[in-house]
């Protein structure tokens, strides 16, 4: 494939969506590990919400 | 299912959960199936191989502004029912769609660079993007500003329908400023300008953007959803240690 | 009186009596047209050329700058909460609030205009279209900074906020405030057509400010 004279702004575009969209990803993922775990903990130590204490 | 059953954070979670895995599939998918179409469009006669930027650009153009009417709709929810799964759906919609702005903007800037000789010109449609992105800014801010949840759902949504109501005008003042761009070609009543050659990539990828918004927001909004069930549980275990009143 | 008159009064008071601000804005204003030439030159020419340019912005921030006085001090004194319980409909007495905060803040400005015109060298028409637009749009700017501060009102450090959110807002007002100036000053677009949308979209505002402060005004005090 030729890019033409301007192929860095094209990769550069195209790498641009990358970073954007893999920065995205990470902090989702990072972010639903850490509500995990913390939610973990909580319940570890015995507290849960009152929908699942009365069963 | 009737429709009600998704109103409940913990059937969202459930369906979610269900659901994950095949719009993961789906966007990869559609991020392929685009890529090629993309690989293989042709260069466009003026502008050569940067039309090709223009399969990120305009599919982002077109969630940052989708983005803000979803939030728009979702102040119904807040505003009207004071439904929590409204304000998790405006809340994890947010940083998504400045997210998408801000490609838009690169984007913007790096086809601008080749095709007018600057990264950035004070254009009509760059330029009202660009405030946009500032009330998105706005909007994070304000969210991450109110501690309690439910009312930083009701302040941000009253500043979203504010903005609902200011961006078109902020849009139309902006393009009576300064018009350089070129008009809007997709969206036409005679038919779209643009060869079906290029349409049809740019289609494709729209379509892939659309997916990987979807699978993102549903990913953020399940966060958004622990994050308070964390909160909760931490408010109802400072209450129950001892020492405190009850 | 009613009770309306009697809040519109009251905020004028408080406004223009020691201790109330109403007149830092007119001097901020000042400052800020003071120091343009610092920073860009006393280049009489290029000053008179942008001269209604950094009328405009400096009014805006002027503007922005006296917003929280708008509401804060009536939460700390627990005026606000009166205000809220009271039987006049909310929308009308924070509409009757920004008005006096308007007469109080954003009328000196206009009115100093002409002075700070002549340090900017603008000749006498070009310092009244100046005066005129700005009579016609720091309402705008007023009624959408309401929103703002009844957002930011109930956060403690709500200052620096209120100016991210309201700032983007305010970009027509500022495009057709200085479109109408420079209109009248230079042409070619007639003065009529840019002014004309300046004082539609003021309109607008008064409606929405008011309709959206109280809406947020409400959800924040409950």
């Amino acid at each position: 494939m030729n890019l033409g004279p301007h192929a860095a702004f094209i990769v550069g575009s195209y790498a641009a969506a990358i970073a954007i969209v893999a920065g995205l990803i990470a902090w989702i993922a990072i972010d639903h590990r850490a509500q995990k775990r913390r939610l973990e903990t909580l319940e570890a130590r015995g507290v849960t919400r009152r929908s699942e204490r009365a069963s | 299912m009737p429709i009600v059953d998704l109103a409940n954070p913990s059937r969202f979670l459930a369906l979610t959960a269900r659901l994950m895995p095949w719009l993961i599939g789906a966007t990869v998918l559609a991020f392929a199936v685009g890529l090629v179409m993309v690989k293989g469009a042709p260069d466009d006669y003026q502008q050569g191989a940067t039309v090709k930027i223009m399969f990120i650009h305009v599919p982002s153009a077109w969630l940052a502004m989708g983005i803000w009417a979803l939030m728009a709709i979702a102040t119904f929810g807040t505003l009207v029912w004071r439904h929590p799964l409204a304000d998790v759906a405006a809340k994890a919609a947010a940083p998504i769609g400045a997210a998408f702005t801000a490609l838009c903007l690169i984007t913007g800037m790096l086809w601008g660079r080749p095709m007018w000789g600057t990264y950035w010109v004070w254009d009509a449609r760059l330029t009202s993007v660009l405030v946009l992105f500032l009330m998105y800014l706005g909007v994070i801010a304000l969210w991450r500003t109110v501690e309690d949840p439910s009312r930083a759902a009701r302040a941000a949504a009253i500043l979203t329908l504010v903005g609902a109501l200011n961006l078109p005008i902020i849009k139309w003042s902006v393009d009576w400023w300064n018009t350089l761009h070129q008009p809007a070609s997709v969206v036409r009543l005679a038919g779209p300008a643009i060869h079906p050659t290029i349409l049809m990539p740019l289609l494709a990828m729209a379509v892939a953007f659309l997916l990987l918004m979807v699978t993102l927001h549903l990913a953020a909004m399940r966060n958004e959803i622990l994050r308070r069930r964390v909160r909760t549980l931490m408010l109802m275990q400072a209450q129950a240690a001892p020492g405190s009143a009850s | 009186m009613s009770a309306l008159a009697a809040l519109f009064v009251r905020e004028v008071r408080l406004a223009v009596r020691v201790g109330g601000g109403g007149g830092i804005g007119a001097l901020f204003f000042l400052i800020v047209v003071v120091l343009t030439p610092f920073a860009i030159g006393p280049d009489l020419a290029l000053l008179a050329r942008i001269g209604p340019a950094i009328l405009w912005l400096g009014a805006l921030l002027a503007s922005l700058l006296t917003l929280d006085r708008l509401l804060t001090a009536d939460l700390e004194d627990g005026s606000l909460d009166l205000i809220l319980m009271s039987d006049t409909p909310l929308e009308l007495a924070v509409a009757a609030k920004a008005f006096a905060h308007w007469i109080t803040t954003g009328l000196p400005l206009v009115v100093i205009t002409p002075l700070l015109g002549l340090l900017l060298n603008l000749d006498a028409g070009a310092s009244a279209a100046v005066a005129l637009t700005l009579f016609a749009g720091t309402p705008a700017l007023t009624f959408i900074g309401a929103i703002g501060a009844a957002l930011s009102v109930t956060l403690r450090r709500g200052g620096l906020l209120l100016a991210v959110l309201v700032l983007p807002l305010t970009v027509p007002v500022l495009i057709f405030g200085v479109a109408a100036s420079n209109a009248a000053i230079v042409g070619p677009v007639p003065f009529g057509t840019p002014f004309t949308i300046l004082c539609a979209l003021t309109l607008a505002s008064l409606v929405v400010g008011t309709f959206a402060a109280a809406a947020a005004l409400r959800q924040g005090m409950e």
